[in-house]
């Protein structure tokens, strides 16, 4: 498998979801907001971190980036996109995927390790989880999810929500985690499985989540 | 007659300058005044005399503690570049060193605590990346009021999103720290922040402007009109009934700082030697760093300031000199790499301008609109005349010693469980919670155990880090506090498997001009020195924050001192949390009934009083090595340092998240579990390593009991017994802060 990591200004998780995908051995590469082609690649890795300061709303800045329009291509071409914290936020942005991120339900950043259920196993992202309860980091501080209850009912009747917190994390509607779209192609998600696949800093339950993408 | 620009028009004359003493208000006295018309043989200009209150300034010059700073220890095998640069470095093996500093941003903070600790994040880190290195971690060491004050609550909330919002937004970790609570801080909080770099050694580089004829680049953001005179603000005391300092507060833009960052890192990287120097706009901003580059190197400079980026018309030379405007860096480039280096920085939207060059002359020359508008001998403007402190001892260490504080508790789990809850003691978490611990994907230790530990990918390699002192010691016993915090950072280490190699320290104070202080800066710095020699640790680095007072009252003296350890082999990475039931509790280490100063004392009777015991500085290097070597050898399985709340509350620490208690019983009284003795270490041993253990620690440890499999904490002292459960326990501990902060 060929990635791209997408590295917008401000990114700050490039280097870690680079790092990890590289851990199970996929030819990763980062490639700059810049780049006009997505060519060659099988995934696309929106990563996390503030793009352009998030001084406006997250992401609605970087949705501009010359990148999107490919990334929006390869989406529509069913390649594999996942969109991590200010990827899932800048997803939204973009009309990839519905709904939107608000700050959190108490505001302020929250870094924890907190419990999520795999809601749906089958998805492309999550197919190798055998266990249905995980924990995985968070670290956001406009990580609420909200979409109008049409949407949600869409998603939930569709099989779209594939993680759910087990604990109000930070307000999101129906404690959503990460979503896919329609297809099943496009993931955003609020937690890090970047940051939990070594068992030497504490969590390796984001390791089945690389292993579902390879599969 | 000389043209006056269209921008200085309004400025007073050399002579208007002499006439209305304006220099007074930036803390420059009438006799360095005098001192530099005599010098200059002529009366300094407008501009001039900025230059010179900005660089004799104690934040920039450090006149008044350098007597006591020079006394510092900071050679060793490992030091690679001690003070006076950006940051100090330590080799740390494979050709990698690591690059540390803290910095005070008390000032700022306690006028606009969010700006105020975001910039002081901002401007620790660009100390780390000007040496070359990529910061890999951030802590903080904050001090605050009582938090049942609604002002605590506005700067804890203030300072904590400052510091949250920029390190975060910058993707480096924020890992560790310590906060405590305690009036004296009431006015003057504390805000220093310290970040730790990894250098390839080949890419180091220092802030000096060798080479004639090599350009001053300045990269980053543009200049605009805050934080002018930021430097001398933070050189003078606070007055309570005036509320005028906001200007000189400095606004930071995380973002910007995350592209200077990235991009200078690069240019190193790229450019390597032909990027001669490189230093941060900090304090006093273009003139300090351009002045000390140019110094450092015996050259003089000449700058053009129509060519300083500017965001706001009309600025004049005094303000585009004395702007501490943020995320601005200075480059020494040699000539035909100007182009190149600048071309990096404009690509990731960041100015990049050559603004003069290295001259020959030994002069710091400036020029505005063609006209000559500074010139000044470089070696004169950086050195401030010397000054003599006076010292005396504080009366309250001379007079008649307060009766011994002896606790008479007559219910130990109660006073246990309300010094569970106590600010200092309790749980951090809810502070914490705000600082992304672990982007980069290299934190082995988080925040709440006694030291952070950071991996070194494709090493075996961990660097440990800590900040610690308690200003109550040191209140007692300048000498003995400062000893007691390089001893107790040491620990907390030590504690995690890791040998302490370094320290920086960030000295707060009070006004330097009362002899009283001057003599507490001095005694804890000696205690400090003492301390630091006999476990190794060089001070490589440092800053100094001096007038933490408000209408006269000094905060305690508040030596912090940062500490980073190495840790060879990331297998024996310890934590403090106990492992297996029926694993043996030992005590390193003689409890004493130290309470003096101490948390029970601060508990029971409102304050603290009394005589600091003195502490064997052999005795706390030989525990040290005891838990190194135990850790080492597999034989220790967790360990804890015992500080406040002394052996019953490093216990209950051990059991927290754990689903464990312990049965521990001693001969001392019970309440001794609360006294806070030096060189003291908990550590665990599995029953089958209890002959090995013995053998290598002999007399210095104590069995004290055993971990157990309910959850139950049993302290049984020679009269009473501390009995709770360690849910309970945790509770108290976890809650307080949070329940206090939304009262």
């Amino acid at each position: 498998m060929k990635a791209a990591v997408i590295q917008f200004p401000g990114s700050n998780c490039d280097l870690d979801m680079l790092n990890a995908l590289q851990l199970f051995g996929v030819e990763a590469q980062i490639v700059s907001h810049k780049a006009t082609s997505l060519a060659g690649y099988d995934a696309i890795f929106l990563p996390g971190g503030f793009s352009f300061g998030d001084y406006l709303r997250c992401g609605a800045i970087a949705r501009f980036s010359p990148i999107m329009t490919a990334v929006t291509t390869a989406a529509a071409a069913g390649k594999l996109i996942v969109g991590v914290c200010n990827g899932f936020q800048i997803l939204t942005e973009a009309g990839l995927l519905p709904g939107q991120l608000m700050m959190n339900e108490t505001p302020g950043f929250i870094c924890a390790e907190v419990p999520i259920t795999v809601i749906n196993q089958q998805s492309q992202f999550t197919n190798q989880y055998q266990q249905a309860t995980i924990t995985l980091p968070v670290a956001h501080g406009e990580g609420r999810y909200y979409a109008d209850e049409a949407t949600i009912a869409q998603l939930e009747a569709n099989h779209q929500v594939i993680f759910r917190y087990q604990t109000n994390v930070n307000g999101s509607a129906e404690q959503i985690a990460g979503i896919v779209n329609e297809k099943g192609n496009v993931l955003g998600m609020m937690p890090h499985p970047e940051r939990a696949v070594e068992a030497i800093i504490g969590n390796i339950d984001g390791q089945d989540f690389f292993r579902s993408i390879l599969n | 007659m000389t043209i006056i620009p269209e921008a200085m028009r309004n400025e007073p004359t050399p002579e208007e300058v002499r006439a209305s003493q304006v220099y007074l208000q930036w803390s420059l006295s009438q006799d360095e005044y005098e001192m530099i018309c005599q010098h200059l043989n002529r009366l300094p200009n407008y501009t001039e005399t900025g230059l010179f209150a900005a660089m004799w300034s104690e934040h920039c010059s450090y006149k008044k503690s350098k007597p006591v700073l020079r006394k510092f220890w900071s050679q060793n095998e490992r030091v690679v570049q001690g003070p006076g640069e950006g940051a100090g470095v330590l080799d740390i093996g494979d050709n990698q060193a690591v690059v540390f500093k803290a910095e005070s941003h008390n000032h700022p903070s306690a006028v606009e605590p969010y700006q105020g600790a975001a910039t002081g994040v901002g401007g620790i880190i660009r100390d780390i990346f000007s040496m070359g290195a990529q910061p890999i971690a951030i802590l903080d060491s904050l001090r605050f009021g009582e938090l049942h004050h609604n002002t605590t609550k506005h700067l804890l909330n203030g300072i904590v999103s400052g510091i949250a919002d920029y390190g975060n937004s910058l993707g480096i970790p924020t890992v560790g720290g310590d906060v405590m609570f305690d009036a004296t801080y009431q006015q003057n909080p504390i805000v220093n922040a310290m970040a730790v770099g990894l250098l390839n050694q080949a890419d180091l580089h220092v802030g000096k402007a060798e080479g004639i004829g090599n350009r001053i680049l300045y990269v980053g953001a543009k200049t605009g009109r805050d934080g002018i005179h930021g430097a001398t603000f933070a050189s003078s005391d606070f007055d309570s009934s005036t509320d005028q300092n906001r200007s000189a507060v400095q606004v930071g833009d995380p973002f910007l700082e995350k592209l200077l960052m990235d991009t200078t890192i690069k240019a190193i990287h790229i450019f390597g030697a032909a990027i001669v120097g490189v230093q941060d706009m900090g304090a006093a901003g273009l003139v300090s760093s351009s002045a000390e580059m140019a110094g450092k190197a015996g050259n003089g400079i000449h700058l053009n300031l129509n060519q300083v980026p500017q965001r706001e018309t009309n600025l004049t030379p005094y303000e585009l000199m004395l702007s501490e405007s943020q995320e601005r860096m200075l480059m020494v480039v040699q000539a035909d790499h100007v182009a190149e280096v600048a071309q990096l920085f404009t690509d990731a939207d960041l100015a990049a301008v050559d603004i003069g060059e290295v001259t020959a002359d030994g002069r710091y020359r400036l020029d505005f609109d063609g006209v000559e508008v500074a010139n000044i001998d470089v070696q004169y403007l950086i050195t401030p005349p010397k000054q003599n402190q006076k010292q005396q001892v504080p009366a309250r260490l001379t007079a008649e010693a307060d009766p011994e504080f002896v606790p008479e508790l007559t219910d130990v789990t109660a006073t246990f469980k309300d010094l569970l809850a106590q600010s200092t003691i309790a749980s951090k978490a809810e502070i914490f919670k705000h600082y992304d611990c672990s982007v980069r994907t290299d934190t082995v230790i988080k925040p709440g155990g006694d030291a952070a530990l950071v991996r070194i990918k494709n090493t075996r390699k961990v660097l440990a880090m800590t900040t610690d002192v308690n200003g109550r010691y040191v209140y007692l016993n300048p000498q003995v506090g400062g000893q007691l915090a390089v001893a107790e950072a040491a620990r907390n280490i030590v504690a995690t498997g890791a040998t302490p190699i370094g320290i920086t320290d960030c000295l707060n104070f009070g006004d330097p001009d009362d002899p009283e202080i001057y003599y507490e800066l001095a005694q804890s710095c000696a205690g400090i020195n003492e301390m630091a020699q006999k476990l190794n640790t060089p001070i490589i680095s440092g800053n100094v924050s001096l007038y933490n007072e408000t209408d006269g009252q000094a905060i305690y003296p508040t030596p912090i001192i940062g500490m980073v350890g190495l840790l060879e082999n990331i297998d024996h990475a310890t934590t403090i949390n106990f492992k297996n039931a029926d694993d043996l509790i030992y005590l390193i280490g003689t409890v004493r009934p130290d309470f003096n100063g101490s948390e029970l004392q601060k508990l029971v009777t409102g304050k603290i009083s009394g005589q600091l015991k003195s502490l064997d500085l052999n005795i706390e290097k030989q525990h040290q090595q005891l838990v190194l070597k135990g850790i080492e050898d597999q034989l220790i399985n967790s360990a804890h340092d015992v500080a406040e709340g002394g052996v019953a509350v490093t216990l209950a620490e051990m059991a927290f998240k754990t689903p464990f208690g312990c049965q521990v019983q001693a001969d001392f009284a019970a309440s001794w579990y609360f006294a806070e003795s030096p060189s003291l270490f908990v550590v665990t041993v599995r029953p089958e390593h209890q002959a090995d253990f013995e053998l290598l620690a002999r007399t210095q440890a104590h069995l004290l009991g055993k971990v157990t499999a309910d959850t139950k904490l049993e302290l049984t002292g020679s009269d009473q017994t501390i009995k709770v459960n360690q849910a309970v326990a945790q509770k108290l501990y976890e809650e307080s802060i949070k329940c206090q902060l939304n009262q």
